[in-house]
């Protein structure tokens, strides 16, 4: 099997994975009592109007609420497949809503896995090298407390602390009146400038468990008797150090990007709660606390998306980094 | 002496343990020449595999200590690898170029992301070969040597799509790659199974003949080192009781550990229910040892206030054969 040919099969896979996704999506979030038409009634009675049966059915029929769920169901895919996701409670098209968050969460969500990635690795080899020194102490103190701190809690420290002692509010990904602008470096600075502080409070909860997994697949690795190998055939230490056993290690970090990538796109929603930015999570929390079921299915089924696409992209990488995957799978 | 590639003088290589001092390898000497194999058998733990490490200086370098002297005869005159610093340019010169290890696990001994072909041309990246197209033909003449069958597409496999034969000659094909004076072969066969095994003895041995190397081979299979040494070199406990040719040991042994070895070797045409002979006891674990013969405590010749208050010095019973044994003082 080549490679297209894999990827096509994944594809095809991820397809049918998402049909039953959104079929679970679509019957949970239909599942509470009452309908969209309950509560336009009972909003309108709440201000006096009078409804009446037949006009409650009229409104059933109008939004197709009185077919069968299964048949609603349909109706709503076939949309959403066209890119039709309806309108909120608010009467704004879902999709503009979603348009303007989706590039936020991807941006924050990438960003993080990288800065992530970028500290724990170094840091995990030189524990794993450096075992039970007090450099090895150190990281795995700092990890701990980074991974036991509560997200949001870190955020607020961070948020009280600048304004505290720079007189800055770092909310938000962008300045006040700073995001209608067009593009420009300045604008780009200042995204830069607000950026950094969600990522510093995401990457702290995620570098620990990955520092823990290098340093301990390392550790493994390093009693290798391939190690002995290369030892004995007159490599230099650090040669072999980052050909052999790191480049082992690295495979069950390579493999984290399959699970970290969706929980970052779909979790952090306190965290931007807290720091009021513009990504998915909050947008979804509003919608389920305002029951705005368009909304949420949407959402919901967007995140679902990218979660799949990120499980995709960590098995194609993979599958890129160990031949023995790639063997395994027949993909040459 | 001019064929002489490897003396080895009383040496000891300890690990600092926690528990105390574990003397893996205590006052060991010995001699391997050109074209000759030296057999080093013994039970696990008698400390064969870490006189092979010693010599290669890759024992862990946290808690281990080696005296005593290793005399590598070089063309440019001696060089003492016990006083090297393991991590020095002139310790890695060595490895793979003159001395060089093959190892019990061909399946471990590889990386599984590495094509083989990647991992035996490094050993000549590493001294010195620059040109990647003359390494690469070198490295499938060689697997060709080797008796591995197609060797141009063998070269760009991966350890595991190789059988355990196939791995074991790679991995001959990685050690030889520079012509080293010495091999190391530590438990080279143990891992396989018999026919695979009789096939690497094999083409060992016609390595040796055309390339002249001197082979240090260890194993705890006494029918291996009868086929395979022309020396043998007994060990218990990081001693060296035994030490003669191979022929005169297998013949005349003296040591009684020598002798135990022996006896509990099945023979064709045993009778039928026959109990094999063994050793009595398990080999200890040598932290801080008393100073005495290693064996005594299962010794069935044992001499209270003999064998157990100092280690006995080595005795010539015949030209060129010692043990180190009060009966024989």
């Amino acid at each position: 099997m080549n490679f297209s040919k894999y990827l096509l099969q994944r594809l095809i896979y991820a397809f049918l994975v998402l049909i039953v996704i959104s079929f679970l999506i679509f019957m949970i979030v239909q599942l509470p009592r009452g309908d969209a038409v309950d509560r336009i009634v009972n909003a309108r009675q709440a201000q006096g109007d009078i409804i009446t049966e037949e006009d409650e059915a009229a409104l059933r029929a109008q939004y197709g609420l009185d077919k069968p769920v299964f048949v609603q169901y349909f109706i709503w895919a076939a949309q959403f497949a066209r890119g039709n996701m309806g309108h909120s409670m608010l009467g704004i098209p879902v999709d503009k809503l979603i348009n303007e968050r989706i590039a936020a969460t991807v941006l924050l969500s990438v960003i993080s896995l990288i800065v992530t990635y970028a500290l724990a690795v170094p840091i995990g080899i030189y524990s794993a090298t450096h075992q039970y020194s007090l450099g090895d102490y150190f990281w795995t103190f700092v990890g701990f407390i980074g991974l036991a701190t509560p997200n949001f809690l870190l955020a607020l420290i961070l948020l009280f602390l600048f304004h505290k002692f720079f007189g800055l509010s770092i909310g938000g990904l962008f300045s006040p009146g700073v995001e209608e602008q067009p593009w420009s470096p300045a604008k780009a600075l200042d995204l830069l400038n607000h950026l950094w502080i969600p990522i510093i409070v995401i990457v702290t909860a995620q570098t620990a468990g990955t520092i823990r997994t290098m340093r301990a697949t390392l550790l493994d690795e390093l009693g290798q008797q391939y190690v002995v190998t290369a030892r004995a055939k007159g490599l230099r230490y650090r040669q072999l150090l980052f050909k052999y056993p790191v480049r082992l290690a690295l495979n069950p970090v390579v493999n984290s990007i399959g699970y970290i990538l969706p929980r970052l796109i779909s979790g952090q929603t306190i965290v931007a709660i807290v720091l009021n930015l513009p990504t998915l999570g909050p947008l979804l929390f509003s919608a389920l606390l305002a029951e705005d079921l368009e909304l949420a299915t949407s959402i919901l089924m967007i995140q679902s998306i990218l979660a799949v696409i990120g499980v995709i992209l960590g098995d194609i990488i993979l599958s890129m980094y160990d031949p023995r995957i790639r063997m395994e799978k027949g993909v040459t | 002496m001019s064929d002489v590639v490897l003396e080895v003088k009383d040496l000891h290589t300890y690990f600092e343990l926690e528990e105390g001092t574990l003397k893996a390898v205590n006052g060991v000497s010995f001699t391997i020449r050109k074209n000759r194999t030296l057999g080093i058998v013994g039970e696990s733990g008698c400390g064969k595999s870490v006189t092979a490490q010693s010599i290669m200086r890759i024992t862990p370098k946290k808690n281990s200590r080696i005296n005593g002297q290793i005399l590598l005869h070089h063309d440019s005159g001696l060089i003492d690898i016990a006083r090297l610093d393991e991590d020095s340019d002139e310790m890695r010169d060595l490895r793979g170029r003159d001395i060089a290890m093959i190892f019990q696990e061909p399946m471990t001994a590889f990386s599984p992301v590495h094509t083989i072909g990647n991992q035996i041309m490094e050993a000549l990246f590493v001294h010195g070969e620059k040109d990647k197209r003359a390494a690469r033909n070198h490295i499938i003449s060689l697997l060709d040597e080797v008796g591995i069958p197609a060797p141009e597409r063998r070269i760009d496999e991966y350890s595991f799509q190789l059988s355990g034969g196939m791995r074991q000659r790679s991995m001959i094909a990685m050690a030889i790659v520079l012509n080293p004076r010495l091999l190391i072969a530590d438990e080279p066969t143990t891992a396989l199974d018999v026919t695979i095994q009789s096939q690497i003895l094999r083409l060992l041995k016609r390595l040796q003949r055309d390339n002249g190397m001197a082979i240090m081979f260890i194993t705890h299979d006494l029918g291996v080192i009868a086929n395979m040494a022309d020396d043998v070199a007994v060990m218990y406990l990081g001693k060296i009781v035994e030490y003669g040719a191979s022929r005169e040991i297998f013949k005349n042994p003296k040591h009684p550990y020598t002798k135990g070895l022996l006896r509990s070797i099945p023979k064709f045409g045993e009778k039928e229910g026959a109990h094999l002979a063994t050793i009595k006891g398990t080999v200890p674990v040598p932290l801080d040892p008393p100073d005495a013969c290693p064996f005594a405590n299962r010794c069935g010749e044992f001499i209270a206030g003999k064998c157990d208050i100092r280690m006995p010095a080595a005795v010539q019973v015949a030209p060129g054969h010692s043990v180190n044994c009060v009966l024989y003082e």
